[in-house]
């Protein structure tokens, strides 16, 4: 099957508020989070609360609508596991990247993705994520089960799964800003990122029902 | 002896005037040669009158609350024929107030302020000043002479006091307006005692008898404000500056504000039974404000409050509501022992007692405090005192339930600083809650044979007393004797630590802690102390703190690393990437 390269919004503009919204809010709950930790204390801890709590908030209901937009759309398909080209990927960026040599993975609608990419984000989404809002949630409603027998015991489970959740997360986001910068230039895919655009190959078939269907997905300068 | 010279009338100076300046100036240069020998600091003499109320406003006698009451009450009682005299003292005064409330003697006669005796009903200890050993001057037993001036009864000299007798009372202390009204030791006590206390004016009976009223803050600060033997000595929390607090240093009797009289919080459940003791307090109140319209008659901030008293429609609200089972309300909401500038004791020694100049006793007056006043760093009657303003609580957890030493408890000294009034309470205590205290800590005499503290004979109309004998061995000797106490023959000092619940001086809600407060690392905050439990912000699992930061700094790393590489094998500095490259 012939494919041809074209300019198309591979990430839609829910998709691409999904995730800018998640990042700003992730930020501010790591900022604050590390507040009420003791990490450091650049703000003072009502606030860092008042902050954390609030975006937590945020954060949660973003969560759960992009949950529902995931599977009404079927995007959750994108976050499948899958192994195959997962080593090629892996030896890219500890290697190949190095000599300049293409990605193996080639970007299509239907894995915007690589194996890689792929995997953490599904990581991120059933176990940073759920481990960070389960314990939170557990542990901003203390007030409402500290009564309990050993609820102290609890407390100090929920608070060391929230902590190790949280250095993860913060582990995730370094690693994921750093592997932006590994596109054709090192802006390139946060531009995409932020217009949703990216030149990718489509079939024949694909570029006909854009073309029918989504017109103003395809972007291609004439 | 020099009095204010007024200069009024030029033309009147007449020669009594004129010698009247002689007096004067040598009265001045008389000061200067004290002044001269003795430094600034140092007053001869041993009198506590000044110490006692002598700088206290004692106009300020009515509180809002007394002016509100007052216009509701239906008696006037300057009006009365019965109060108008003449009366020659407090005794015919106190039967004229009984001939027409006739329940309130048998009323008064269970209040603590009169039997000085309380049965704590947990732990079954007799309590009471009756009996009990402080770690202030240590015991009114055996020194009522002297200490008694704070009974609300008259003629109380010896513990053969009669308590049952209702003409005994003094309704004047707690009740009269004029703030004239004062009371002295019930005895004279020894030579060197005798002068304490002189130069009063008389009293005018039928005046102060017309002026009673319900309790201002003037007549339960008489005594309440200058416990220990001066003024904020002992709590800490309650000083000569709550006669006119500001809003700052009490937001509940601020004078220009609510000017709370103390019977607005400490009501009286039965006639004149009042509740707000600290023998025996509720230290978490789970009835809060009770049923509607039914006033509770306990001394708690939850009986005016409820215990979810911050607004449920803040996060903060909620979460501060949160804290109200494990937090005692004072605990944030008194974030400074000895507001408004008087500074209470925290360290007293009684070693260094018995110091004298020429052969007299002295003061020594090194601490100034907030409002100016001098207080005494050393007395020769009572040893070495350290004092505090305007400082942190000492915080524990507490149920309320206070465990005395007294005279009959044995303890081994090697066990270091005795609590005289241990207290229980922990996390795990679902009844207990976190408190502010002051802690006293003193060195004073103890029994070195049997282990026990001991009574001191410090007042009396003799020369074994050691407020003039100077005498720590005569003074307990003749302390333990008189009251019945074995006695090994043998003092030494001890250190002992005593603990006063904080619960006056309630700030403005603008000054109530802030949460980084507690909610900080190490020496910062101010639950450091207390361990056993999570609290975030304070407490963190230290191994993985070190995995999560070296896992950070790790991928730090690595990101470092790999765009150095990038970096260079682009701009082709590292040979075997190009090499690569042409591959």
């Amino acid at each position: 099957m012939e494919k041809v390269k074209h300019a198309v919004v591979i990430y839609a503009r829910y998709e691409r508020f999904w995730h800018w919204s998640q990042a700003i809010l992730i930020f501010v709950l790591a900022f604050s989070g590390f507040v009420i930790h003791g990490t450091f204390n650049l703000i003072d801890f009502e606030t860092a609360v008042n902050i954390h709590t609030y975006s937590a908030i945020a954060l949660i209901l973003l969560w759960l609508f992009t949950t529902f937009w995931n599977f009404t759309t079927g995007n959750w398909k994108q976050f499948l596991p899958r192994t195959q080209g997962l080593l090629a990927v892996i030896r890219y960026y500890a290697w190949d990247i190095l000599f300049g040599r293409p990605h193996p993975h080639t970007k299509t609608m239907r894995r915007k993705q690589n194996a890689l990419q792929g995997l953490s984000y599904l990581t991120f989404m059933i176990v940073i994520g759920p481990a960070l809002w389960v314990s939170g949630i557990i542990y901003l409603t203390y007030d409402l089960w500290n009564v309990i027998e050993g609820s102290q015991d609890i407390f100090q489970v929920v608070t060391f799964f929230h902590t190790a959740a949280a250095f993860m997360m913060m582990a995730f986001a370094f690693i994921h800003i750093y592997m932006t910068t590994t596109g054709k230039t090192p802006l390139h895919y946060i531009k995409t990122m932020i217009t949703g655009v990216e030149t990718i190959e489509l079939t024949a078939a694909e570029k006909a029902y854009f073309a029918e269907q989504h017109p103003k997905m395809l972007r291609d300068k004439e | 002896m020099r009095k204010k010279l007024h200069i009024g009338n030029v033309v009147q100076i007449n020669f009594f005037s004129f010698l009247y300046l002689i007096g004067y100036i040598l009265g001045i240069s008389m000061a200067i040669n004290v002044y001269a020998e003795h430094g600034p600091k140092v007053e001869i003499g041993i009198s506590e009158y000044s110490e006692i109320g002598g700088n206290a406003d004692m106009q300020a006698t009515t509180a809002a609350f007394d002016k509100n009451k007052n216009s509701k009450s239906t008696t006037d009682h300057s009006k009365l024929e019965e109060l108008e005299g003449p009366f020659f003292d407090g005794r015919e005064v106190t039967k004229a107030c009984l001939g027409c409330h006739n329940k309130a003697g048998t009323q008064f006669l269970k209040n603590v302020h009169w039997t000085w005796e309380y049965k704590h009903p947990i732990t079954g200890q007799l309590l009471g000043k009756r009996t009990l050993v402080n770690n202030y001057c240590t015991n009114a037993k055996g020194n009522e002479g002297m200490c008694a001036q704070c009974h609300a009864g008259y003629g109380m000299e010896d513990d053969n006091f009669d308590f049952t007798n209702e003409e005994n009372i003094d309704c004047l202390v707690c009740h009269e307006s004029t703030g004239t009204y004062y009371k002295t030791p019930t005895n004279k006590g020894n030579k060197a005692c005798s002068i304490m206390f002189e130069g009063k004016n008389p009293i005018e009976w039928s005046k102060v008898a017309q002026s009673v009223q319900n309790p201002g803050r003037n007549n339960c600060g008489k005594c309440h404000f200058f416990g220990g033997g001066g003024d904020n000595v002992k709590h800490g929390d309650l000083s000569s500056a709550l006669f006119n607090p500001s809003k700052e240093v009490d937001v509940h009797m601020d004078s220009e504000g609510l000017d709370f009289a103390c019977v607005v919080c400490h009501v009286s459940n039965e006639g004149h039974q009042w509740s707000g003791s600290r023998y025996n307090m509720i230290a978490k109140d789970e009835v809060g404000l009770g049923k509607p319209g039914i006033p509770r008659q306990e001394a708690t901030c939850e009986s005016c409050h409820s215990s979810s008293p911050h607004p449920m429609t803040s996060l903060q609200g909620i979460k501060l509501n949160g804290h109200t089972d494990r937090v005692a309300c004072e605990t944030c909401h008194i974030p400074k022992i000895a507001k408004g500038g008087v500074a209470t004791q925290v360290d007293w020694d009684w070693r260094t007692m018995g110091k004298l100049k020429d052969g007299e006793g002295f003061k020594l007056k090194e601490y100034t405090q907030g409002n100016g006043d001098h207080r005494a760093t050393y007395k020769s009657i009572k040893g070495n005192f350290v004092y505090k303003e305007n400082f942190n609580p000492f915080y524990a957890w507490f149920d309320g339930v206070m465990n005395y030493t007294t005279i009959d408890t044995k303890f081994d000294p090697a066990n270091g600083p005795i609590d005289i009034n241990g207290f229980t309470g922990d996390f795990n205590d679902p009844k207990s809650r976190i408190w502010p205290f002051k802690r006293m800590h003193t060195t004073q005499p103890y029994d070195k044979g049997n282990n026990t503290l001991v009574y001191m004979h410090l007042w009396g109309e003799d020369d074994q007393a050691l407020w003039g004998n100077y005498s720590f061995e005569d003074s307990i000797k003749m302390g333990m004797e008189k009251n019945g106490i074995p006695y090994s023959g043998e003092y030494g000092f001890i250190e002992t630590y005593s603990y006063w619940p904080i619960n006056h001086m309630v700030s403005p809600k603008e000054d109530a802690l802030a949460c980084a407060e507690c909610h900080a690392r190490g020496e910062e905050g101010r639950l450091n102390e207390l361990r056993g439990f999570y609290m975030p912000g304070r407490d963190y699992f230290k191994w993985l703190d070190i995995i999560g930061y070296l896992a950070i700094f790790g991928v730090f790393g690595i990101i470092f690393l790999h765009t150095m590489m990038r970096v260079l094998c682009k701009k082709g500095v590292i040979k075997i990437c190009k090499s690569g490259d042409e591959k």
